[in-house]
C-alpha cells in the first residue's frame, strides 16, 4: 500500500471531520437566488400597491401624510415581507434538505444548530429593534436600514459556522445598510437591491462555485 | 526520526473521534456517532479505548431520564494529537 496516499487520505479525513462538526455547507446557492426573486416580487408589489415612481423616495409620504394612511403602508409593509420571508424560508428549507441528502449530512446537526442561533439573535435583534423603531417612535424611514444593517451582521456572524463566502454578502448587506441610512428615504431601493439582487448576485456566485460540477 | 506516527490514531474511527473534538469544547455520544456514522458498539469501544490512553475525558450525566455520555478532549489528547498532525505533514514532506 502506498504509505504516502495513506497519510493524505488521514489527512484529508481530519480536515472533513473538522469541518463536518462546526461548519454547515449544505445551504444551496439556489435558495438564494430564491430569496432574492422574492424579495424582488414584493418589492414590485410595492411600488404598484403605493403607486410609486422611481426611485420611490419618501415612499410613506406618497400618497398622503396623515397618520391613518401611514399605519396602513406599515401594515400593508409587514405583510408584504412576512409573506417574502415565509417565502424564502419554505423554498430554502426544501432545497437544503435535498442538498444535504446529496451531501450525506444530517440536516439538523450540531453545525446546523449552531449556525442557527448564531444568526437568529442578531436577527431578532434587529427584527424588535426596527418593531420598537416604528412602533414607539415612528422611526418609519430607519427601518430599511436598520434590517439591511442588522442582516449583514448577523450574517458575518453565521459566516463563522458556514461557508467563508458569506462574509462577503455580509459586508455588502452592512455597507448598503449605511447608505440607505445616509439616504433616508430611499429604503424600499436600498432594500430591493440588498434583499433581492444582492441575494441573487450571490446565489448564483455560490451555485457556480460549488454545486454547477455536483 | 524525531516524531512518529502515532499508533492510537491509525484507525478511521479514533482519527475522526480527535478532529471532533479539537475543533469543539464538548461533543455528546449520538452526535459523534452521526458524524461519524458509526455504530453505537464501535465507538463506545473506540472512545474509551481513548479514553484509557488518558486522550478524552468522559461526562456521564442524565438528561431526564436519558443517560447522556460527552467526550472532552484533554491537554494530553490534544499534545498528541498535534504530534500526530506534525508527524504526518514531515512524512509528507519528505516523501
Amino acid at each position: 500500500m502506498d504509505t504516502s496516499k495513506e497519510h493524505l487520505d488521514q489527512l484529508a479525513h481530519i480536515r472533513t471531520m473538522m469541518e463536518r462538526s462546526t461548519r454547515f455547507i449544505s445551504l444551496s446557492g439556489l435558495s438564494g437566488i430564491f430569496a432574492g426573486i422574492f424579495a424582488l416580487i414584493g418589492a414590485g408589489f410595492a411600488v404598484i400597491y403605493l403607486k410609486l415612481g422611481f426611485p420611490y423616495s419618501e415612499y410613506w409620504i406618497t400618497p398622503n401624510a396623515n397618520l391613518t394612511s401611514r399605519s396602513a403602508i406599515m401594515k400593508f409593509f409587514i405583510v408584504d415581507a412576512s409573506l417574502v420571508l415565509i417565502a424564502s424560508i419554505v423554498v430554502s428549507t426544501l432545497l437544503t434538505v435535498k442538498r444535504a441528502n446529496q451531501n450525506g449530512q444530517q440536516i439538523w446537526n450540531v453545525a446546523a444548530k449552531r449556525l442557527f442561533i448564531n444568526m437568529a439573535i442578531p436577527l431578532l435583534t434587529g427584527g424588535l429593534f426596527c418593531l420598537i423603531a416604528y412602533y414607539r417612535y415612528g422611526y418609519i424611514g430607519m427601518i430599511a436600514p436598520l434590517m439591511l444593517i442588522f442582516y449583514g451582521l448577523a450574517l458575518l456572524n453565521a459566516s463563522k459556522y458556514t461557508l467563508d463566502d458569506v462574509r462577503y454578502l455580509a459586508l455588502a448587506e452592512i455597507v448598503l445598510g449605511l447608505f440607505a441610512f445616509y439616504k433616508i428615504g430611499y429604503g424600499l431601493l436600498f432594500w430591493t437591491i440588498g434583499f433581492g439582487v444582492l441575494h441573487i448576485v450571490y446565489g448564483a456566485w455560490m451555485w457556480i462555485k460549488y454545486e454547477r460540477n455536483s | 526520526m524525531i516524531d512518529k506516527l502515532n499508533k492510537a490514531f491509525e484507525s478511521r474511527v479514533r482519527l475522526g473521534i480527535m478532529s471532533t473534538l479539537m475543533v469543539n469544547d464538548e461533543v455528546d455520544f449520538n452526535t459523534l456517532k452521526e458524524l461519524l456514522d458509526t455504530t453505537d458498539g464501535n465507538l463506545a469501544s473506540h472512545a474509551s479505548a481513548l479514553e484509557s490512553l488518558g486522550f478524552l475525558q468522559v461526562y456521564k450525566q442524565f438528561i431526564g431520564k436519558k443517560p447522556n455520555t460527552s467526550y472532552k478532549v484533554t491537554k494530553d489528547g490534544r499534545k498528541a494529537f498535534n504530534k500526530h498532525l506534525d508527524a504526518l505533514e514531515a512524512l509528507l514532506k519528505n516523501r
